[in-house]
């Protein structure tokens, strides 16, 4: 474990991506987490590039004065990697939840959960076909929602909006 | 007859190995020749929307199965991405057009905690007396259609004449039948209107005696029973471990409900029991879903009861619209609508991952904000998704015949697995 952070009463836990399945399993086995709720893969190229005007709040945090005062102008705190796996656990019947989190650079694999618990399944191939994230291990990563034969990872910030190619036109 | 036997669930693990979500045939057992492949939807009525099921038939034995999906993914998350925070909040009830004040709720409330912002009572309880009404809702249209998928056709007509009461009811509240958008960060988008308490306890009223119909006219039934016990089972270790949640992780025994055991809203002011059933299968599916409908009409009682006085929405002019008669006369208000309107309001830096029990199960949001006044992530953990990865495993030993019981059971709702 990297770093443990706690946040609006959530609980983040930052893992190393080459010791996820070994942080996961002890989550199950020795903590109770044993329902994986989502695997949500996030993309953060661009992040922090332009100063977010008319931050609401302080750049220290909240609480400038009553509630909706408008603070300064801050730039997003850095990230250390492009793009960060989040796993959300919940524990039955503990009904703890917790959310691991892994960091990865562009075209990083990071090792499979699917033997730890299979529903993460079509959580993986559904990070791999939005966001091109590879899951080495996974026994059928294919692409879920989109045809097999897309060209790129519509969720990436850097996949265009529109003007995707028109199939069956005349060329063809 | 059938009732009195009792029914066993199977011990061990299903879940096919080693993909979880992919029923392969097993080749040392079957014989290639006689397996014959069979494309069960895209457009097939039973199949509740896009879904399509690969399947390998051994005379009418399911013995490989493949679950195909997203026909209908339409980029509902990356659409968000490029929206206003108050504008995307149309988004999520058209992701799960059934269930839609559920998930209209899940991100209003991932807005909400973002912002840190109190919500007044009222407007939570509103909240909860349309999310249940919205329930009642959704479990009416799986019964009226799964009802209909095994033959039983007045169902539908009985379930369609209640749900168009529900329809109602969230017309005269919000304006919209469907995907109301009345929910909005801070509270409610308009106060609740004048007589909408009498009609809502006519609704409560009358509920209970038309789901004592439709028990009367299923739950012991000979064909209906036949067709849903010991159908599509579920053991409770392979429900967990396949993260299955809502009704059909309760119909396989395991006694877990977001409302009582992770609330959020004012759940624990409310007194509402979670049914639990052992066995697994179909029927059990529909118990849980017909008793669920029972205590949200008790829930929806409770709320008009306890409904608070008091405002509708925060007074908090940087999020929410400043009320109409105001932009006539107060300059400071204008400006302030101007600006949500063009612009919309920011939303601290941060990631939120908040869950509600939907009529699916678990409903989840994870957001992610930079500040600005877009969301830079929106993700949703669906649960109609997560329902049809255990397609493989209740269908294992399955006829053909059963499969679209099973399937109904699931009760998925494609928009949401597809997003």
């Amino acid at each position: 474990m990297v770093e443990r952070r706690e946040v609006l009463g959530e609980t983040t836990l930052v893992v190393d991506p080459a010791r996820i399945v070994e942080a996961c399993v002890h989550l199950r086995d020795e903590e109770g987490f044993n329902f994986l709720s989502d695997i949500t893969p996030v993309d953060y190229l661009g992040w922090g590039e332009s100063e977010v005007a008319g931050y609401y709040g302080t750049s220290l945090g909240r609480g400038l004065g009553p509630q909706s005062a408008q603070g300064f102008a801050r730039t997003p705190d850095p990230k250390p990697a492009r793009f960060a796996l989040n796993y959300h656990l919940l524990s039955i019947p503990g009904a703890q939840v917790v959310r691991v989190q892994v960091w990865l650079e562009d075209g990083q694999s990071v090792q499979s959960v699917v033997e730890v618990w299979p529903t993460a399944d079509w959580h993986e191939r559904e990070a791999f076909d939005m966001m091109g994230i590879v899951f080495d291990g996974h026994p059928n990563l294919t692409r879920i929602l989109m045809e097999d034969d897309w060209e790129g990872h519509p969720l990436r910030k850097d996949y265009p909006i529109g003007g995707e190619p028109v199939r069956f036109s005349g060329d063809e | 007859m059938a009732v009195t036997e009792p029914r066993r669930i199977y011990s061990g693990s299903r879940i096919p190995s080693p993909v979880p979500t992919l029923l392969q045939v097993a080749t040392d057992v079957e014989d290639p020749e006689d397996i014959l492949q069979v494309n069960f939807g895209p457009n097939h009525p039973s199949t509740h929307g896009v879904l399509r099921l690969v399947v390998d038939l051994s005379g009418e034995r399911v013995v490989g199965l493949r679950a195909v999906i997203g026909y209908l993914h339409t980029g509902f998350e990356k659409n968000m991405e490029q929206k206003t925070w108050w504008k995307a909040i149309t988004y999520p009830e058209r992701i799960d057009y059934v269930s839609f004040q559920n998930n209209e709720l899940v991100f209003v409330l991932a807005i909400e905690k973002l912002l840190e912002l109190e919500v007044p009572p009222k407007a939570t309880w509103m909240r909860m007396l349309l999310c249940e009404l919205n329930r009642i809702h959704s479990h009416l249209v799986f019964l009226g259609t799964s009802a209909l998928e095994l033959g039983a056709i007045s169902m539908f007509w009985y379930c369609f004449r209640e749900r168009d009461l529900v329809l109602d009811l969230s017309e005269l509240a919000t304006g919209m039948r469907m995907h109301t958008r009345y929910f909005q960060a801070g509270g409610l988008a308009e106060d609740i209107p004048r007589g909408f308490e009498a009609e809502c306890r006519k609704f409560v009223e009358w509920m209970p005696k038309a789901l004592d119909d439709y028990e009367a006219i299923l739950s012991r039934n000979e064909i209906w029973l036949e067709r849903t016990r010991g159908i599509g089972l579920l053991s409770a270790d392979d429900a967990i471990a396949l993260g299955q949640s809502g009704p059909v992780l309760r119909a396989s025994g395991v006694d877990w409900d977001l409302r009582r055991d992770r609330p959020y809203l004012a759940y624990p002011a409310l007194d509402f029991n979670v049914p639990v059933y052992p066995n697994g299968d179909v029927y059990d599916r529909y118990l849980v879903r017909m008793d669920e409908m029972r205590e949200s009409v008790r829930i929806v009682e409770q709320c008009l009861d306890g409904m608070p006085e008091g405002p509708w929405t925060a007074d908090d002019r940087k999020v929410v619209l400043p009320p109409r008669h105001e932009l006539h006369t107060s300059m400071e208000s204008l400006i302030h609508h101007f600006k949500i309107v063009t612009e919309g309001y920011r939303v601290p830096e941060g990631e939120v991952y908040v869950t509600v029990e939907s009529a699916r199960g678990e409903m989840g949001c994870f957001v992610v904000s930079d500040g600005g006044p877009r969301p830079w992530r929106v993700k949703f953990r669906a649960p109609s998704f997560v329902a049809l990865e255990a397609t493989a495993t209740t269908m294992t030993n399955a006829l053909v015949a059963d499969m679209i019981a099973i399937v109904g059971s699931l009760d998925s709702v494609m928009g949401e697995v597809d997003r």
